[in-house]
């Protein structure tokens, strides 16, 4: 593997006397899509709260692209390269579409302390922002307020937000949950052509979703890391079955 | 100047303390549980002061003008939260503070209305009458440390109630994590109505008390309620301990600062601009311990909330 | 159309304020009036820039106003009154105050904000009544009124009024380019969504901090046009009172677009005016009626043309 552009190490979270996050250790590789599955509970959300840094975790490391991002803010490492989606979607309802993305266009080029032009007038933060939505297939929405998007198409926005920082790695949460058969299947076929130039690590529910897009899975269980591997490795593994699969399965 | 001069300021420091904490308890009670603002705390401690003076003057006595001004403060504070302050327990910090702002607006008014604009006197009730003497040569007045002792008196039974009993701990439960109340099936109104009485009776309370050593007048309340928040702010808001700390802190730091600041400048200027900067600075010094306390803990001395 | 539609409203108004002095309004005493409405829709919009923009709810605002208007007093004292002096350190100071202040303040959010806000308020408030070089607590009276290069023109009520008048449009008009611009769209977002601000690499602080000393600056011109109406500066300038009735213009004029600010200011000094000529007590009336603002008048008077509509569609 090449060198990996994320690596937790021996991570760990407590709530109160729980361990919610408890020694997890996990490299991400630079291509490809690395999910997380694991029972209701299991702390992956909270893992993600703390790569994107709205948790600090109690102890172990943080390492993306080499560098130890454990103590730095959530603004900081987005700066690095750390894009988000959020599992409750969060656009900002009363921008529209298209300045929701092109503030994120902002964000990675030149300087926000700029008083006296009008920002909806940059032909040069507007293109780039419509080129992601078009990528997403939001091109026609643009100056919809975002607040009036259906749930999928939020979805596609937080994507388009998340694409627009051309980050060097893609954490998604839950990108599918709340949608419909039709919105999830749009929505995992745009995944599969982002996973092809993006490192992403995604955390989903939906276990057809993730056997089909994932290059690589791992499975938490109560805070811990049982197993790392490819799909087929993952769905043979007894231990995985026991724990997790065989709920499914019973 | 004196250490028995210091001592007298910093027992009216303590004694100030004391019903600044009275005022602030149900300020950060009220906040702590229900997340609501309330500017027109103030004008409760006010109304107190101005119902004990009236009902002492009616009574001819201090003791019967405080046992019927506490039902009658405490009716007020149902009264007010009856007709507007359920209705804005769902609003956000501005509906709040705005709408609080107007019934301050409100009340000053119509305590001027009622029993005019010119300050009332409340005599210092017989029994507390006279001084006492704290060492040889130190007299001091019976009736600021009987407030002292009153104060102290009804912190620890806040205290107890606040630990010891079932409402208390709800009461704790909803300044730590207020969706656990609702979870809980806790009949939050009447809770919220309970929490409201209670600060209500305990600002109108130092309100009576302070009576008869300060002028009772139309909005005295409006200095005591911003001190108050600054003594919650500090203490952490949602915080009855930190809420007694901070108050005596506040005490001490605005007496003491008030008579040794121009002492202390004295030390550097001449003597009528050390008098001048030294009452600028004294009236400045206990937001400039808030800005510092809050610089180094920026959510008070004791948080109630976790996270 | 909705557009021109939204700036039907302000423009009406500023028609109206242009022509005032022709429409029998021309009475010192209406002018005096109209030019304090207007100095408080300065201050006012100053405001809408932290409440309406940012989300910031300071309950401190009156001090930046004060500091500007102390500015004024302490260069009269020193007998210096000319523009292109009193002007930049009204607004500089004042914006320095704001920095200083909002540098502690802007670090806590929420309910710590309006407290904070309104300690460092209380603060200038006490600090302007122990200046008894400068009055104390019964104030200063000016020497003489502001001049601008020299001249006097100031002086002269209608000169006085159109100066009011041209300042608030150009405040008007500034407070819209800052919210249109790269700053303002941030500034918005961290109002709208702070964590999605902070995953898009936005720190809110420095965003913040920046729209405060703005702000701060501009009542601090506000500052100065008040000590220059009334020639006369006292600590109630800063009183938390005050504070509280221009949070209430701002609210009152609505969230919605910042030319609320100007139409709560001047509802409010006239109102006020209104009732005091009716009866001393007119604070009996005038709380209530901010209490059923809030609860019944949610979009503000900026919203009140849509509601209306709204309303008669059914």
């Amino acid at each position: 593997m090449a060198e990996p552009i994320l690596r937790l190490d021996g991570l760990r979270k407590r709530f109160g006397g729980l361990a919610v996050t408890d020694d997890v250790t996990l490299l991400v590789a630079p291509r490809g899509l690395h999910a997380v599955i694991g029972p209701n509970g299991a702390g992956k959300t909270t893992l993600i709260h703390q790569v994107s840094g709205t948790l600090r975790p109690d102890a172990g490391r943080i390492w993306f692209e080499g560098r130890d991002v454990t103590a730095l803010p959530m603004h900081r490492r987005a700066r690095l390269g750390l894009a988000r989606s959020f599992q409750i979607t969060s656009v900002l309802p009363g921008f529209s579409v298209l300045e929701n993305v092109a503030l994120a266009v902002q964000a990675r080029q030149g300087s926000s302390f700029r008083f006296m032009r009008p920002a909806a007038s940059e032909a040069r933060l507007n293109a780039a922002a419509l080129a992601a939505l078009e990528r997403m297939g939001l091109a026609a929405r643009a100056a919809v307020p975002a607040g009036a998007l259906s749930h999928g198409e939020k979805r596609q926005l937080e994507l388009a937000i998340a694409l627009a920082l051309e980050p060097r790695l893609l954490l998604l949460d839950e990108p599918l949950a709340g949608t419909g058969p039709e919105e999830a299947e749009r929505l995992i076929g745009i995944l599969s052509t982002l996973k092809r130039d993006h490192a992403i690590l995604l955390v989903e529910h939906d276990m057809q979703a993730v056997f089909a897009l994932a290059d690589v899975i791992s499975v938490l269980v109560y805070g811990k890391v049982i197993a790392t591997g490819a799909p087929d490795a993952i769905r043979a593994d007894p231990q995985v079955r026991a724990a997790y699969l065989g709920e499914d399965a019973a | 100047m004196s250490t028995q001069l210091l001592l007298v300021q910093a027992l009216n420091g303590l004694q100030f303390g004391v019903l600044l904490f009275l005022v602030a308890a149900g300020l950060t009670l009220v906040f702590g549980v229900m997340d609501f603002i309330n500017l027109a705390h103030g004008v409760q401690y006010m109304l107190g002061a101005y119902l004990g003076a009236s009902f002492a003057a009616w009574t001819g006595s201090f003791w019967p003008g405080l046992l019927l001004a506490l039902p009658a403060a405490l009716a007020c504070g149902l009264l007010l939260e009856w007709l507007v302050f359920r209705h804005l327990y769902d609003r956000d910090h501005l509906s709040q503070v705005l709408a609080t702002f107007g019934v301050i607006l409100f009340l000053n008014q119509a305590v001027k209305l009622v029993w005019g604009t010119a300050p009332l006197q409340v005599p210092v009730p017989s029994l507390l009458e006279g001084g006492i003497a704290l060492m040889p040569g130190l007299q001091y007045p019976v009736y600021r440390l009987a407030i002292l002792a009153a104060g102290i008196a009804t912190a620890l039974l806040l205290w107890l109630l606040v630990e010891r009993t079932r409402a208390g701990a709800l009461v704790r439960a909803g300044a730590s994590n207020r969706p656990m109340l609702a979870a809980l099936g806790v009949d939050t109104g009447r809770l919220f109505m309970l929490v409201f009485g209670c600060g209500a009776m305990l600002a109108g309370f130092a309100g009576i008390m302070a009576a008869p050593i300060l002028s009772v007048e139309p909005g005295m309340g409006d200095s005591v309620l911003i001190l108050a928040f600054v003594v919650i702010v500090i203490g952490g808001i949602g915080s009855v301990r930190g809420a007694f700390v901070a108050a005596l802190l506040v005490g001490l730091i605005e007496t003491l600062g008030r008579s040794l600041m121009p002492d202390l400048m004295r030390l550097f200027l001449a003597p009528s601009p050390a008098r001048q900067a030294g009452a600028a600075l004294a009236s400045m010094l206990v937001y400039v311990a808030m800005a510092l306390i809050l610089a180094a803990r920026p959510r008070g001395l004791f948080p109630a909330r976790a996270g | 159309m909705g557009r021109l539609r939204g700036a039907l409203l302000p423009l009406a108004v500023f028609a109206l304020l242009a022509a005032a002095p022709f429409l029998g309004l021309g009475a010192g005493y209406m002018l005096n009036l109209l030019a304090r409405g207007m100095i408080l829709g300065i201050a006012a919009l100053s405001l809408w820039l932290l409440v309406g923009g940012g989300g910031l709810v300071s309950l401190g605002h009156a001090a930046m106003l004060g500091v500007g208007a102390y500015a004024v007093v302490v260069l009269d004292a020193a007998g210096v009154t000319e523009a292109l002096v009193v002007l930049p350190a009204a607004v500089l100071v004042a914006a320095l105050f704001a920095l200083l202040t909002g540098a502690v303040a802007i670090g806590t959010s929420g309910v710590h904000f309006i407290m904070i806000t309104l300690a460092f308020g209380q603060m200038a408030f006490f600090t302007a009544g122990a200046l008894s070089a400068y009055g104390g607590d019964d104030g200063y009276t000016l020497y003489g009124r502001t001049t601008v290069l020299g001249a006097r023109w100031p002086e002269d009520r209608l000169a006085f009024h159109y100066l009011c008048l041209g300042l608030l449009a150009a405040t008007l008009g500034l407070v819209q380019v800052l919210l249109a611009s790269r700053f303002g769209r941030v500034l918005r977002a961290a109002k709208e969504n702070p964590q999605r601000a902070q995953a898009l690499g936005f720190n809110p602080y420095p965003y913040r901090l920046a729209a405060y000393a703005i702000a701060g600056g501009i009542a601090g011109l506000a500052g100065l046009l008040l000590a220059n109406a009334t020639e006369f500066v006292a600590p109630s300038y800063l009183a938390w009172q005050r504070s509280g009735d221009l949070l209430f213009m701002v609210i009152l004029g609505g969230l919605g677009a910042p030319h609320g600010a100007v139409l709560g200011a001047l509802a409010i000094v006239l109102l006020e005016e209104w009732l005091a000529e009716w009866t001393e007590h007119w604070r009996l009336i005038f709380g209530p009626l901010l209490v059923l603002a809030v609860l019944f008048l949610r979009g503000g008077l900026a919203g009140l043309p849509a509601q209306l509509r709204a309303l008669r569609r059914g």
